[in-house]
């Protein structure tokens, strides 16, 4: 139960920076990445401001055994660059800058209401699910 | 720049980081988005459970702001209707198979300095840049 309010409270303040950073809007997002345009930095403050906070905490979190509600950090343990790695990330990259859009952001801006960012949240699972089957 | 937002920016990008912390504090994981959502198509009650449950917290932030600022928020999308869906496949795909997106890798594995999140970090802010170039200025 209490892992559940922590998800849920986490959630909200998770999306309530998105949309609070401007991030929501994919025009931001391309006024960032494109850097021969009318370059807009918002992007560097908030990955700036969101590391400002959470490196120091991890810090502090990963001298515990455990986490308060579980009984282990769940953390990735692969160490090597691999080609999925670079495949995949470059992969996401070519479609963020089409889109303007990451992840988190998409399904936040979901609460626009606006059609084109249900069609890419579903083509996005979709994306998610094909990679699930073939692998 | 004209368009820069530093103070908002800031601002929501704490929160994030606040978010991030909490997370692994309390239940030990990681608030890496595509991966969350990912994971909530494995049907496991208990792995779907808390997913859902923070994907649900995103959309209250989203309402909250809206009620506390008493406006609609601004999501302009510039691309076509094709070009949305065929972005969205390389997103979803894309970040699955290389195991995070901007939220897991870019905020909390550059936060535990990992190698594989930093280099995947600049990898897709690479292509993300190629992309708009190309895009915006190429074509």
């Amino acid at each position: 139960m209490l892992r559940m309010l922590v998800a849920l409270f986490s959630g909200t303040l998770f999306g309530l920076g998105l949309t609070v950073s401007g991030m929501v809007n994919p025009q931001k997002v391309i006024g960032f990445l494109d850097v021969a345009g009318d370059w807009d930095p918002t992007l560097a403050v908030v990955m700036g401001g969101a590391l400002l906070v959470a490196i120091p905490a991890f810090r502090l979190i990963f001298k515990r055994s455990h986490p308060v509600l579980e009984d282990e950090f769940e953390l990735p343990t692969k160490k090597e660059l691999d080609a999925s790695l670079l495949g995949g990330a470059a992969l996401f990259g070519i479609g963020w800058g089409l889109s303007g859009f990451c992840p988190g952001p998409s399904v936040v801006a979901l609460a626009s209401g606006l059609a084109p960012v249900f069609a890419f949240v579903a083509a996005m699972i979709a994306g998610m699910a094909i990679y699930k089957w073939i692998s | 720049m004209e368009n820069f937002t530093p103070i908002s920016g800031l601002i929501g990008g704490l929160l994030i980081g606040l978010a991030t912390a909490l997370m692994m504090l309390f239940n030990g994981q990681i608030a890496g988005i595509s991966g969350i959502v990912g994971s909530m198509l494995a049907r496991k009650a208990s792995e779907v459970g808390w997913r859902a449950v923070f994907v649900a917290g995103l959309l209250l932030g989203a309402f909250l702001y809206m009620l506390a600022t008493g406006g609609a928020m601004s999501v302009r999308v510039q691309a076509s209707l094709p070009v949305m869906v065929v972005a969205g496949l390389l997103v979803g795909f894309g970040t699955r198979l290389g195991a995070g997106c901007t939220s897991g890798h870019g905020v909390s594995g550059i936060a535990r300095f990992s190698r594989r999140s930093i280099v995947a970090t600049l990898v897709f802010m690479g292509s993300g840049i190629i992309t708009v170039l190309l895009t915006h200025h190429a074509l």
